[in-house]
């Protein structure tokens, strides 16, 4: 059975014990940020940043919130960013776990076309041409252990296990959530292992917190990637 | 806590003001999201929208500084709705006590005041006598249950605080009335019986010149609302260090030793006269006054200090411990002001860090370079070791010798922590100190040998020194579990105690064996009970629950006093013993009854505060053989009337020494009149100055921790917060023409630092009486030595010089400031 994370924003603080615990179990470099007027930093996720709680503040119904959005890779069933790349030695999926890895021979691919594939705005390259991103703490899940960010989460925002479970428990959570919020919504349950709950419309979180259309799937490279994948599996050596 | 961290999923309500638990008790969290799960509510009252604000039902923001306005308001809501638990306030708090006819309150001060008229940091003061209860020929305090006597604690509370309406609180915070009505009606609910509601409160609150009184308004509403001792209840003080509880217990604070007892005055010539002025003593038979054991922790305590050499000849060695002079305080404002004044020659910073931490840090930064040596014992070299290189300083001038001792850090020794929730928990050394570190414990052994070494050879009055028992080593190594031990106590001779022999060297087995004959020693009465023949009771894992099942895991760890996770649970069932919560019980009596009477006596639950019986029978008649539930008040009830405070037996809204506003609403005094405040030319103090027109408070990030010693240097959480910054509303930044992310100046009248403008709607402007009065808000984690720059000041240079009178904690909350383009 592949794992899923559940991550429920309603129940994030933005601690920010995620973000640092990503970069401590990967023994991730600190990147020299400055404060720009807000909490959130970095600005973005890079090639050393695997993990960002973006923060975003916006009234909706006359009330002030400041919504938590823990970003990282989704994991996708069916990952575009694997489809795109035709070098099974670059990217790959971990048939027991559902991880999507990303190996150094990513340098052998285009990175523009692999970062645009992704619909979730996830792949970053480095000055070396090798594209990263959250290997889903694997190392660790092989190991029997959780993820590093869902260890470190101590309000319990971040669930992991079983992906039959995780769907279960995202599902009971949204009937709950959807008590207090009515507008709450799973974010592409069916398509990928990173699952977010959210309370309000997701585009209010991050630009790609769902799939984003003009990106991704519907992009005319990876349509026709797709058109020529069973092709191109073949071609894989 | 008189609660726990576990116990908040208890709650039908969670306050959350003065504190900002989200951001600075990051795992607390984990509790509150578990209590909403079961359908609480959660209140976010702060200045400013926090994460903590993020995720609360209901958020509103009140001026820094009006939190007594705010809270009488809910007394005064709850009293004019009847959404008091009536029973549990008559029965359990003073509110049917009679006030002596010499008590009064007239615009702003209460009777007995006199105003300091001889100088020093005191504005003034109060003759207490006048605030006393009427006893009755035996000398027990009249108690009118019904609470209708002109003059029972009950009716004079109305009277105070029916001037606080919301027109009058709404004026004073800022806060609207809607707003105000909305968090009346949601906590004020949890006075129904079943029902808990919790505060969560933390620098927020103490940090003001009324912070205790702030405090006193909470408990009083959680004493007529039926919250404490009940699960989900409680007046939860969150402590901003992982063990503030443990130091506080064991005496961080100059007027405390060991286990709350009082340190010793001048005019306390004897033990005899030390005891008797610390023990309160009671005439009715139905309150326990616990405090009444206070000589057989005092003698303990001294047995433990000195051993065989305390005997009862020389009174155990009283005269051998420091006095402190009548009328003089020693807190750290005093020391500081003093060190200041050049009256202070050295100086031992143990893992602290003034120069960033204490409020005016420039007047300690200048304070730092009149002494004569400094010891700065510290993981890392800090602002205070430094200090006499840093920004305004000469090194050529300053005379100051430091020595830096490098100390080993948490993990790499073994030793207790309590956390805020009472538990002392063991912990095990993980890897070994690096380079020359060493542990606390091993310094202090070595500095107490050398100094010993040094009386022995000459010196004046050398007893205090040489007497001191000193052994709590093995093979030339501090071992923790020697002083652990020592804490707990021992006896010191064989010793018969209800028929049982206890061989000299025993492990005592709970305070209630402590002895004031000198048979036996202990460091610490309230810690007796957690190292006992049974093993180091703090080194427990145990995961299994109580009978209750309310997550009490009496075998996980140990927590004062003996065990018992909730204090003044007595108060947690009715009369008859029953608990008012019967889903989340704490404890409940289980006794046999025969015609209506209990026959036989046995509580299940938590360990209940004593062991007697319920105060009523199953028939409703009252028993003699019982006290009390609240055992550590002299007169046995939660005391709605305070007659103990510097400041006044009822919170009094008062103005914060620095406040944008010309005149308290409420009264013509304006500041607490008995506030302390220092006056050195490095002291200066503005209010209503247009030179300095926003209310400025300080709070902290999840990011960094206290002073950013530990979190500065560490790079992960310096790229999460990277700059000093000031936060400010919209409406602030455009009166000023400030642009988010610009860097700034924000200015008091004590100093200046640059900082980060964050631009939010998280600030608004607040409607204060007719005016607009705007806030901004700094972190203090900051300081000169990291990062490399220099630039990143703490936010101690602008807070002010002023205390609340019974703690002499700063005013750091609330002070007034200017924010300006650079």
């Amino acid at each position: 059975m592949t794992k899923s994370i559940l991550i429920d924003t309603t129940l994030c603080t933005a601690c920010r014990a995620c973000q640092v615990a990503c970069k401590q179990w990967h023994d991730l470099p600190a990147e020299k940020t400055t404060n720009l007027g807000s909490y959130q930093n970095p600005q973005d996720l890079s090639y050393m940043t695997y993990k960002l709680v973006r923060m975003t503040e916006t009234v909706i119904d006359n009330k002030l919130q400041w919504l938590f959005f823990p970003d990282q890779c989704r994991h996708c069933l069916d990952a575009p960013c694997l489809s795109m790349a035709v070098d099974e030695s670059a990217i790959y999926q971990d048939e027991m776990t559902g991880a999507i890895l990303y190996t150094r021979n990513t340098r052998r691919l285009d990175p523009e076309e692999i970062a645009v594939s992704c619909p979730y705005d996830i792949p970053r390259t480095g000055s070396d041409g090798t594209i990263a991103k959250c290997d889903f703490c694997n190392d660790r899940v092989h190991n029997g252990l959780k993820p590093a960010c869902v260890t470190a989460c101590p309000t319990g925002a971040m669930q992991f296990g079983d992906r039959k479970d995780i769907l279960e428990l995202a599902d009971k959570r949204l009937t709950r959530v959807r008590k207090k919020f009515p507008d709450a919504s799973l974010l592409n349950p069916e398509d990928v292992n990173v699952i977010y709950l959210v309370a309000f419309d997701p585009s209010l979180y991050a630009d790609y917190a769902v799939a984003g259309t003009g990106r991704g799937g519907i992009s005319r490279s990876v349509a026709l990637h797709k058109m020529v994948k069973p092709f191109a599996r073949m071609m894989r050596i | 806590m008189t609660n726990h961290w576990i116990d908040l999923k208890n709650s039908d309500c969670i306050l959350i003001m003065g504190s900002n638990a989200a951001e600075n008790h990051p795992v607390s969290f984990k509790y509150v999201a578990q209590a909403m799960e079961n359908g609480a509510k959660l209140i976010s009252v702060d200045p400013r929208f926090t994460r903590t604000s993020a995720k609360a039902d209901i958020y509103t923001a009140l001026r820094s500084g009006t939190d007594i306005a705010f809270l009488g308001g809910m007394i005064k809501y709850i009293l004019d709705n009847n959404l008091y638990h009536l029973e549990y306030t008559a029965e359990y708090t003073n509110a049917g006590f009679i006030v002596g006819k010499a008590y009064g309150f007239e615009d702003g001060l209460f009777s007995g005041y006199k105003k300091n008229d001889k100088g020093g940091p005191s504005l003034g003061s109060y003759d207490k006598s006048t605030w006393a209860f009427e006893m009755d020929a035996d000398g027990v305090p009249k108690i009118d249950r019904s609470l209708k006597h002109e003059r029972c604690v009950f009716q004079l509370m109305k009277k105070h605080y029916d001037r606080y309406d919301l027109d009058m609180v709404s004026q004073i915070t800022g806060t609207s009335k809607e707003d105000l009505v909305t968090v009346y009606k949601t906590y004020s609910a949890t006075g129904k019986k079943g029902q808990a509601g919790t505060i969560m409160y933390a620098m927020g609150w103490t940090q003001h010149t009324v912070g205790t009184q702030i405090i006193r308004t909470m408990a009083m509403i959680q004493l007529m609302l039926g919250n404490m001792g009940v699960a989900g209840g409680g007046v939860n003080a969150l402590r901003g260090e992982s063990n503030v509880q443990g130091s506080t217990d064991h005496c961080l604070l100059w007027h405390i030793w060991p286990g709350y007892l009082s340190t010793a005055r001048a005019s306390n010539d004897s033990l005899d006269a030390y005891n008797k002025a610390f023990t309160p003593a009671s005439m009715d038979p139905l309150s326990a006054n616990w405090w009444q054991n206070y000589p057989k922790y005092s003698v303990s305590l001294l047995k433990a200090f000195f051993g065989d050499a305390a005997t009862k000849d020389n009174q155990f060695g009283y005269n051998w411990l420091p006095k402190v002079d009548d009328g003089e305080a020693y807190s750290w404002f005093d020391l500081f002001d003093a060190m200041y004044k050049g009256n202070v020659k050295g100086f031992f910073a143990w893992g602290q860090n003034p120069a960033c931490s204490g409020s005016n840090a420039s007047k300690i930064r200048e304070a730092l370079g009149r002494l004569d040596w400094m010891v700065n014992t510290n993981i890392f070299d800090n602002e205070t070791g430094s200090f006499w290189k840093g920004p305004g300083m000469d090194p050529s001038k300053i005379g100051t010798e430091v020595f830096m001792l490098p100390a080993a850090v948490s993990v790499e020794k073994e030793g207790s922590i309590t956390n805020s929730g009472r538990w002392m928990q063991w912990r095990y050394q993980g890897p070994k100190p690096l380079g020359n570190a060493q542990p606390d414990g091993d310094i202090i052994m070595q500095l107490g040998h050398r100094i010993k070494d040094l009386y022995k050879q000459s010196g004046e009055f050398a007893d205090p020194i040489l007497k001191l028992k000193w052994d709590y080593e093995t093979h030339g190594e501090f071992d923790a579990h020697k002083v652990a031990k020592a804490i707990n106590g021992t006896f010191t001779r064989d010793t018969t105690i209800k028929d049982k022999v206890y061989k000299k060297g025993t492990l005592v087995p709970s305070f209630a064996f402590l002895q004031a004959d000198g048979s036996t020693a202990s460091g610490n009465w309230l810690y007796c009970n957690s190292y006992t023949e049974n093993g180091n009771m703090a080194a427990r894992r145990g995961t299994k629950d109580a009978p209750n099942n309310i997550g009490l895991y009496p075998e996980f760890a140990w927590c004062w006093p003996v065990n018992r996770r909730i204090i003044y649970n007595r108060a947690s069932v009715d009369p008859k013993g029953q608990p008012w919560d019967e889903k989340d019980w704490v404890i409940r009596f289980d006794g046999e009854v025969d015609g209506g009477k209990y026959v036989s006596g046995k509580w299940v639950g938590d360990v209940p505060d004593g062991g007697w019986f319920p105060i009523q029978n199953p028939d409703g008649s009252r028993r003699t053989d019982t006290k009390y539930p609240f055992i550590m008040r002299k007169h046995g009830h939660g005391q709605l009337f305070g007659p103990g405070r510097a400041d006044g037996p009822f919170p009094e809204h008062y103005e914060p020494l620095e406040c944008p506003v010309e005149k308290n609403f409420l009264s013509s005094t304006m500041v607490n009149p008995t506030a302390v405040v220092y006056s050195t030319k490095a002291d200066g103090h503005a209010t209503c100055d247009p030179r300095f027109p926003f209310v400025g408070t300080t709070y902290r990030v999840s990011e960094h921790w206290q002073t950013g010693l530990m979190t500065r240097p560490q790079e992960w959480l310096m790229e999460l917060q990277p700059n000093m910054f000031v936060e400010m509303s919209e409406e602030l930044a455009k009166l000023r023409g400030i642009q988010n992310g610009e860097r700034v100046r924000v200015a008091s009248m004590r100093g200046a630092l640059e900082a980060i403008a964050v631009v939010t709607k998280r600030f608004k402007p607040f409607k204060v009486g007719q005016g607009t009065v705007h806030q901004v808000g700094i972190p203090w984690h900051y300081g000169w030595r990291w990062p490399e720059t220099g630039a990143e000041e703490t936010a101690n240079l602008l807070t002010p010089p002023a205390g609340d009178p019974n703690t002499r904690i700063p005013e750091t909350k609330a002070f007034m400031v200017n924010v300006t383009k650079l």
